[in-house]
């Protein structure tokens, strides 16, 4: 049993070699017409704009396939978005974070919003596949006009998903007025949800560590709201002093102070105030200015990356055959040294 | 990252209809389609068929498993069926697993079940039939 499992996943990884070697001596790109010609059909994009879930749901599929549809696609949609108010939700694994989003969900709900949720978990580094089980914890959103969809990974570092960007455009020209994204379980460093983000929620739960983890460097420091969920176990006024001694700390009395907030998600006990906060907090952006700052810093971010991965794209597919695999061999053999053909690319 | 065109995974909903709490046989599938390089949302014990239909709808899924035990299948899978024509996402690969008499299975096939999956069945078996299946209609479509 044990050898067969083992013959098995060496002929797989043979075959993505294989795979590999295919894409790459084909750099060209094939039109998918099953995909292409419905993408931009004017009654399709009306479709999404109207936020029907059928829609929604295949041009988000679409986003996260990429290509030259997905460009197309998010062209088309972008001048309508704008409205929506994005709200990142992050934390360690097993904070209560899907719950809460949950929680979240209705109290929007109830206060007459349209909400759409992104939920992203990860892939695995070996198969590509994904367990996405955040949706386990949004059972009773049902029914409610709440869209929800979860995201793998996909092998992008920094708690997302390479396609959120785009997802975010679709879903705000979808006319959702609140779009909650959750991020995978984050450790330390996972912040680039603050980059899409009007406002970012950081999930805290009783006895994950003590006043040293509240003042590194990280993630507590893109929280515009803390959240100590799972506020009926021990140690959860403890987690509350220790977050409120590392922002006695900060410099700046004058900037935003995050409020520390305690929730118990199953039961919604907290839930409203943590919207009443995140309300206060793009008032707060509102009276300072800054909300412009931040869209103006979102889209740096993003046009510098997109600039990055089409014009990287092109060069690469301008390649002749089989050249990317040469250098490859050449570098892997210390003939050649990868910092000059990254120059070559870049004069190619 | 920079593929032109960037892995395209199988997307799978498994979920579990009916209220029989018997979830380690889904756990065991969704885990087995995840090493073989599919997207698995999984929703878990007592869905309803609005549930799942919606969660199909929403997700975008390429394929639908349900697994049950408590024999309620003629009567929620039907409703499944039903739902997810309405909603216009009839064209999801639907594969069952549980508890099911061989003499539901030809009705079951006729609601577009193309895959029932038993006690002692092959979770290569059911990944294969997966893959085998996708590709298929891939082709299809394409051709």
């Amino acid at each position: 049993m044990k050898w067969r499992r083992a013959n098995i996943k060496r002929k797989d990884k043979a075959a993505a070699r294989a795979e590999r070697q295919v894409s790459r001596a084909q750099p060209t790109y094939r039109p998918d017409n099953r995909l292409f010609a419905p993408l931009l059909n004017t009654e399709f994009i009306s479709q999404i704009q109207n936020g029907i879930p059928l829609a929604v749901a295949r041009a988000i599929t679409a986003v996260e396939r990429g290509g030259a549809p997905a460009r197309e696609l998010c062209r088309a949609l972008f001048p309508h978005t704008g409205r929506a108010h994005i709200i990142g939700v992050t934390g360690a694994p097993g904070t209560g974070k899907s719950t809460l989003v949950n929680a979240l969900a209705k109290e929007f709900r109830a206060r007459e919003k349209r909400v759409a949720i992104l939920a992203v978990d990860p892939s695995s580094p070996f198969s590509g596949g994904a367990i996405l089980g955040d949706r386990l914890r949004m059972q009773d959103l049902t029914g409610t006009g709440v869209y929800i969809r979860s995201m793998a990974s996909r092998g992008q570092l920094g708690g997302l998903a390479a396609a959120v960007a785009d997802a975010l455009v679709i879903l705000d020209a979808a006319q959702f007025e609140i779009i909650l994204v959750e991020t995978v379980g984050a450790g330390q460093s996972e912040v680039d949800i603050a980059k899409h983000a009007l406002t970012t929620l950081v999930i805290e739960a009783p006895g994950l560590g003590d006043e040293i983890q509240a003042i590194k460097a990280g993630i507590l420091e893109i929280a515009d709201v803390l959240v100590v969920n799972k506020a009926d176990r021990d140690g959860a006024n403890a987690a509350v002093a220790a977050l409120q001694m590392n922002l006695n700390l900060n410099p700046n009395k004058h900037a935003w102070r995050p409020p520390i907030l305690k929730t118990i998600a199953p039961t919604s006990e907290g839930v409203s105030q943590v919207v009443d906060a995140i309300y206060k907090h793009t008032a707060y952006l509102d009276e300072h200015g800054l909300r412009a700052q931040k869209e103006r810093a979102r889209f740096d971010d993003g046009l510098r990356a997109l600039a990055q991965r089409e014009w990287l794209e092109q060069k690469i597919h301008a390649l002749p055959p089989g050249q990317w695999d040469a250098w490859l061999a050449q570098i892997t053999q210390r003939q050649r040294d990868p910092y000059s053909i990254a120059q070559e690319v870049l004069a190619s | 990252m920079t593929e032109p065109i960037a892995s395209d995974p199988i997307r799978v909903l498994v979920a579990k209809p009916g209220l029989d709490g018997h979830d380690r046989g889904a756990k065991v599938v969704a885990r087995a389609m995840r090493d073989a390089g599919m997207e698995v949302i999984y929703t878990g014990i007592r869905q309803t068929p609005e549930m799942i239909a919606e969660a199909a709808v929403q997700e975008d899924v390429d394929v639908v498993g349900l697994s049950i035990l408590s024999g309620a299948h003629m009567e929620l899978f039907p409703r499944v069926t039903e739902l997810l024509k309405e909603k216009g996402k009839d064209d999801v690969l639907l594969v069952a697993g549980g508890i099911i008499p061989d003499e539901d299975i030809p009705q079951l096939n006729t609601l577009g079940f193309r895959g029932i999956f038993g006690p002692g069945a092959n979770t290569h078996d059911l990944v294969k039939f997966v893959q085998d299946e996708m590709a298929a209609r891939k082709h299809k479509a394409q051709g």
